[in-house]
């Protein structure tokens, strides 16, 4: 036997399992961990979920048709917009809550106590404890997107139409979810934790009001500048993904550059996140 | 996804290189181990140690000496930044993630899980540890009824006292059954009551066979609990050994501290003079403190030589040494200010 096999039985022996099998049932029970917590605090989450799709389908869908203000003006424009927004509002959702799911527990965790401290200690690599911070995160963001279809089938007073091109649905909701998550993650990282709640004010909310939640990316060309610094914000191209995945007939981005940006804007926010992550919990 | 050294799967021979310089059973062992933090601040310089197995290990030092930043290597969380160390037979550096499954920590601060319950607290950690479910239930129904925590199961850790919350997190420690358990200042804080239950589990632990590493600025405790101890200062080891070898070293079993009326150093140069061979005085905050080999008759010697130096003595006491004696005369300090 060579030495390294010699080494490796020996540690079987005193009772260490492989690195890569108690790193992934570490992984899997941190991940149960936090899906335990979601069902204890589901009212929070189910509240901090529905508000924000349901007041903004309410009153563009709803109270602005009633009382004769609807966006577009003809009743055919108006469900072109309602429609076009239900895309806008399922990516919005889905940042929200990917973003809180992944920051706000962070603040705890790094806080005073530093209670993380004792989550690095399972026995898995510190950039996997990150990973699944952003996976918990990714699947709270999905929940978050699904909630939002069945307000869009019951409120609005004007006909949405939807078309699902379940392709691009089954690929752009999970990359959606993960950049959200990984959104999280680097502005729970990157800042001290008391500062990360000031980032909703400073990050999120330009974020989702300039993320062609309410028009197309296209429909901004009037305002060249405009269009192009909007650019840099990822809602843009996960609202236009929905656009393409959701809807027939409304423009959007061409699907590469939907794809692209979307990925492109996952990787980089991942590995900032994760290497903010090892910065704040090694010393 | 960066530093090959954390990746999941470091079976290869490349990532074992640098564990292979591990002995298998160095249960710990470091060779120059150190740590500058950004900044110059030098918490840990060039640690030398090796704690056999099943020993009770004691760290002994002030605030700010290093302890916690030791502790903080051995149990992966702080990058060494010069020397190697061996936990549980397994490089550090090299291979934390596997190390990690060697060893428990209790932190100096309380990092229970405050979104779980007492009994969540232990079914996840095990679960993390990769028990299956019913083992952890299991295992956390176990520790609870152990620790006397079974009445608080379902409540929320912030509900739980001080003295409860160290004793969860002590279990915690433990739930995964390390061969190694770390434990930094696991009394501070506590009353005495609850000093006393700590050092009984700790006892225990102790019969079952672990190997314990704690830090401590009581030395009441180091001297009672540990095996071994090494007294710490400014990131350094000043001495390492048996309480009993560590009190010895002072050279003196019994210690006389006296106060005068009159020059202090001129009744210590009086005490040295009539005392003979073998003791030693020192001076200071306005006493006599006179170091000697055997105490009989002590007493009556001093008040004697007071009384025939016209010095009239205002407080006298004789004891043994401490480690707190054996601090001082390796720092001049006292160990708590
Ligand atoms: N993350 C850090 N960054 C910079 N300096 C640090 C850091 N952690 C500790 N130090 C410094 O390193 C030195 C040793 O600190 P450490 O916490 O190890 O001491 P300690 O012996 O545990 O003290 P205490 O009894 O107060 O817990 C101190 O000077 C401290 O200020
Ligand atoms: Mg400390």
């Amino acid at each position: 036997m060579s030495a390294v096999a010699d080494h490796l039985a020996t540690r079987r022996a005193m009772g260490f399992r492989p690195s890569r099998g108690a790193s992934l049932a570490a992984f899997w029970a941190l991940l149960l961990r936090d899906l335990r917590v979601l069902r204890k605090t589901i009212v929070v989450f189910a509240i901090r979920t529905v508000m924000q799709p349901l007041l903004l389908v309410f009153v563009f869908t709803y109270v602005f048709p009633k009382i004769g203000q609807g966006v577009g003006g003809s009743s055919s424009s108006e469900a072109a917009f309602s429609t076009l927004l239900m895309a806008g509002v399922v990516g919005t959702s889905m940042i929200f809550q990917g973003v809180q799911a992944v920051a706000l527990p962070l603040v705890q965790e790094f806080g005073y106590t530093r209670e993380i401290e004792d989550r690095v200690m399972a026995p898995l690599p510190v950039w996997g404890v990150a990973v699944e911070k952003i996976a918990a995160g990714a699947v709270q963001a999905l929940i978050a997107g699904l909630v939002v279809f069945p307000l869009a089938a019951v409120i609005p007073a004007t006909p949405v139409h939807l078309h699902v091109h379940w392709l691009f649905l089954l690929t752009i909701a999970p990359i959606a979810a993960v950049l959200s998550a990984a959104l999280g993650l680097t502005m729970g990282t990157r800042v001290k934790p008391q500062q990360v709640p000031l980032l909703f004010a400073i990050v999120v909310l330009p974020i989702t009001f300039l993320g062609a939640v309410y028009y197309p990316w296209a429909s901004l060309a009037p305002i060249r500048w405009l269009q192009i610094v909007v650019l840099v914000n990822p809602l843009v191209y996960m609202c236009e993904g929905f656009r393409l995945a959701l809807t027939s007939g409304v423009v959007h981005m061409p699907i590469w550059a939907i794809y692209a940006g979307m990925i492109a804007f996952t990787v980089v926010l991942s590995w900032v996140g994760i290497d903010g992550f090892r910065r704040r919990v090694l010393s | 996804m960066q530093s090959s050294s954390q990746g999941l799967a470091p079976t290869a021979a490349a990532a074992l290189e640098r564990g292979l310089a591990c002995n298998l059973d160095d249960v710990i062992m470091t060779v120059g181990l150190s740590k500058t933090f950004p900044g110059g601040i030098r918490a840990v310089e060039s640690l030398n140690l090796t704690v056999a197995a099943g020993e009770i290990f004691g760290l002994l030092g002030p605030n700010g000496a290093g302890k916690t930043t030791t502790v903080g290597m051995l149990s992966t969380r702080v990058i060494p930044t010069a020397g190697e160390a061996c936990v549980g037979g397994v490089d550090i550096v090299a291979e934390p993630a596997l190390a990690k499954q060697a060893i428990g920590v209790v932190a100096q601060s309380n990092t229970l899980d405050r979104s779980l319950t007492v009994w969540e607290n232990l079914y996840f950690h095990c679960r993390y540890f990769g028990a299956d479910k019913a083992a952890a239930r299991a295992r956390a129904d176990e520790l609870l009824a152990q620790f006397h925590l079974a009445d608080r199961a379902r409540a929320d850790v912030a509900t739980l006292s001080g003295g409860m919350a160290q004793r969860l997190m002590v279990a915690r420690g433990i739930a995964h059954r390390p061969h190694i358990l770390f434990l930094d200042e696991p009394t501070a804080g506590l009353d005495p009551q609850s000093r006393l239950a700590l050092w009984e589990i700790l006892h225990g632990l102790h019969g079952e066979g672990l190997t314990v590493l704690l830090t401590t600025h009581y030395m009441e405790e180091a001297d009672q609990l540990c095996d071994r101890v090494a007294i710490m200062d400014h990131g350094r080891i000043l001495a390492l050994d048996t309480p009993r070898g560590l009190k010895a070293s002072v050279g003196a079993d019994t210690i006389a501290r006296v106060a005068t009326t009159g020059d202090p150093a001129a009744f210590a140069a009086a005490l040295a003079a009539g005392l003979g061979d073998g003791a030693r005085t020192e001076t200071g905050d306005g006493a006599v403190t006179v170091f000697l080999k055997g105490a009989d008759g002590v007493v009556p010697r001093i008040v004697a030589l007071a009384d025939a130096g016209g010095f009239a003595i205002t407080d006298l006491s004789v004891s043994e040494p401490t480690l707190e004696t054996v601090f001082i005369a390796l720092t001049g300090k006292e160990l708590r200010e």
